[in-house]
């Protein structure tokens, strides 16, 4: 079922892409080919390779429970809350609840995940940016 | 003596203090990224590649950092599958099979250090394949046009799904994708902008760093967080190493073994398609029908420890012949490489030898450098390489993810490209639990803008005419080729497949019977 799936999201990804290649401006100065060419020759090869996944799926690969599939979520949740946080928060701050959040989902108890999240961040801000130079994301405090 | 000559070249770059300590420091943490479950050559090469970049290390020196990481990495692999049985990286998977019963019965140092023994005779082999075969390359590659480029992009494609692929629609799907990526940006021929949905940030393009890192890195975070594999699977086990150096009589029985693989290995890694883990598997099933005249293999017989190790270190040597002389990656750490060669602005290919001869010659110098250091490391150290085992991924996958970002906001500063890199993670996450490969995706980003530039400059010197695709014998063998390496697998795959893993299941059955 899921390579169904997969196969049928895969068919609309390649017709939704040959619609955007055939929405590509041609410029009047062009060569023979022009820049619409290769887009929709993938997009056809897509188009046909997944149409082949939908037709003779593998065998059903093993996903996580609903629990597990929270946790990878909530871990995304707060991976793209690094990243928009990073420049406001500087480095040390940001990086430290990060890791922490993932050390303590992945079975840390909870006072050693405050350890090793700030572990972490202190030691790669110790190597990158203060013996290696690497400019990092400096917060509000200037680190 | 004109090889020689170049060769000794090649030396003065890569020895200066500077470069041997970068060599130093690559082969040591690519033999603990090797060694550490969850990452391999592949996302070890990666997550470095930003960190090399944006430190401003030249092309030389970043060059030999971080293939030292590769021949590190492919050393490292067998660490935790002689002591722990589960293979560091997927090419060390056949060291399991004489490696962890040699362990068990208390040779673990024995085995370690004839592994590294041979490791070093396969990789040491295949740097003089590569300084021999690759130079004859490149004067087939001089009589490529773009329509021969073009098929032979698509060869790459074709084949790189390899002869084991079960699903040869994925891998076409996956090549697909990553071309597409490779199109987001301002076409360089007309400089109208494609696919961008009139995102600024998109008009650069996607930069194939991010896609690889967040790809091959980020969603090895995901996968541990899926199952919760927070401990080492090394923590309740008593690792005991014993004599750290085999008996001569060992080394002289396995001597044989180990220049038979590496010979196999290092021919499946040239050949399109085959890569370091056929490498392993050919030199370990030809071993066993060679040398298996008492049925020890598979009970912790040495040569089935020094076959399959040669084997798939010649491989990653023979990998580096197709990625230096025509440009094209056949493998997934090759593929990183020839990433870690376009970030330096520097385009592989039969021109880099001429143009860049110091690249080449440096980078072949550093490869023999860096397998002595590795050599030289591994037998008196293995001791404090199996502590890393040691570490529990808990601590080790945060560690990783955050160094992934490190690297990536380095290059551009912007959150922008680290939402990018974790929208990537995520669909790598996916896209494996899919069984889809990950690699066709890479070699797509990176090869997608210059596959589809040699496509367009055959018709437009052509006047147009699509056929001029055809017109040679040379494209035309080079696209029957990429036909019969598409089509084979789906007849073959599933048999090639089934042997590699009943070969493993089947000694493990025997194994059990004996040690019951």
């Amino acid at each position: 079922m899921s390579d169904r799936i997969f196969g049928i999201f895969g068919v609309l990804l390649a017709i939704g892409y040959a619609f955007a290649a055939l929405a590509i401006e041609e410029s009047f100065l062009s060569d023979a080919v022009g820049p619409k060419a290769f887009p929709l020759i993938i997009a056809a090869v897509l188009g046909l390779a997944s149409a082949a996944i939908a037709l003779r799926p593998d065998p059903e690969p093993v996903w996580p429970g609903l629990m597990r599939l929270v946790e990878i979520i909530a871990a995304i949740v707060v991976l793209v809350l690094y990243a928009e946080l990073l420049p406001v928060l500087g480095f040390i701050i940001a990086t430290a609840l990060a890791s922490g959040y993932l050390t303590w989902r992945l079975g840390s108890t909870p006072l050693a995940s405050v350890v090793i999240g700030l572990g972490t961040s202190l030691s790669i801000y110790a190597i990158f940016h203060l013996l290696l130079g690497l400019a990092l994301a400096t917060g509000p405090f200037g680190f | 003596m004109d090889t020689l000559t170049s060769l000794a070249d090649g030396f003065a770059i890569a020895i200066t203090w500077q470069n041997l300590s970068l060599a130093l420091l690559g082969c040591l943490l690519g033999t603990i990224m090797g060694a550490l479950p969850g990452l391999g050559p592949s996302n070890g090469v990666a997550i470095l590649i930003p960190l090399a970049f944006t430190l401003g290390l030249g092309a030389t020196p970043s060059l030999i950092l971080l293939t030292s990481v590769y021949y590190g990495a492919m050393y490292g692999g067998r660490i935790s599958s002689i002591l722990l049985n589960i293979p560091g990286d997927e090419p060390a998977m056949m060291t399991c099979l004489d490696g962890y019963p040699m362990a068990q019965k208390g040779m673990a140092g024995e085995a370690l250090s004839l592994s590294g023994i041979a490791s070093f005779v396969g990789s040491f082999l295949a740097t003089w394949g590569l300084i021999l075969l690759a130079p004859q390359l490149v004067k087939i590659a001089l009589l490529f046009g773009p329509a021969e480029y073009f098929a032979l992009f698509t060869l790459a494609f074709a084949t790189l799904g390899g002869v084991s692929s079960t699903n040869q629609a994925k891998s076409a799907f996956a090549a697909a994708l990553g071309l597409g990526l490779a199109m987001i940006g301002v076409d360089t021929q007309t400089g109208v902008p494609r696919l961008t949905f009139g995102e600024v940030h998109l008009y650069d393009g996607i930069d194939f760093l991010v896609a690889i890192v967040g790809l091959f890195a980020l969603s090895e975070v995901f996968i541990f967080l899926e199952h919760r594999h927070g401990e080492s699977d090394a923590a309740h086990r008593k690792i005991v190493i014993g004599r750290l150096w085999p008996p001569l009589s060992m080394i002289r029985q396995s001597f044989g073994a180990m220049l038979r693989a590496s010979g196999l290995g290092f021919l499946a890694g040239v050949l399109p398609g085959a890569g370091a883990s056929l490498g392993a598997f050919l030199s370990y099933s030809v071993e066993k029908k060679v040398s298996d005249r008492n049925g020890t293999f598979g009970k912790g017989d040495p040569r089935g420890v020094a076959a399959p190790e040669a084997g798939n270190n010649a491989a990653a040597g023979g990998a580096l012949v197709p990625m230096l002389a025509l440009g094209v990656p056949g493998s997934g750490t090759t593929a990183v490489l020839l990433a870690v060669l376009l970030s330096l602005n520097i385009t592989p290919g039969p021109l880099l030898f001429t143009r860049n001869p110091d690249v080449v010659w440096g980078l072949i110098a550093a490869l023999f450098i860096a397998n002595i250091m590795l050599l030289a490391l591994n037998i008196p150290m293995v001791g404090l390489f199996t502590r890393v085992l040691m570490v529990p991924p808990r601590i080790l996958m945060p560690v990783v993810a955050m160094v992934s970002f490190v690297g990536i906001y380095g290059i551009s500063g912007s959150s922008f490209d680290l939402l990018v890199m974790v929208g990537f993670g995520v669909m790598g996450w996916a896209l494996r639990k899919l069984d889809v490969p990950l690699v066709p995706i890479i070699l797509g980003t990176l090869l997608g803008n210059a596959m589809e530039s040699n496509m367009r400059r055959a018709i437009t010197i052509s006047d147009g005419d699509w056929s001029a695709l055809v017109a040679s014998p040379l494209s035309i063998a080079l696209w029957a080729i990429a036909l019969a390496g598409f089509v084979l697998p789906i007849v073959v795959g599933k048999l090639v497949k089934t042997r590699m893993l009943g070969a493993r299941r089947t000694e493990q059955a025997e194994e059990m019977d004996v040690t019951d």
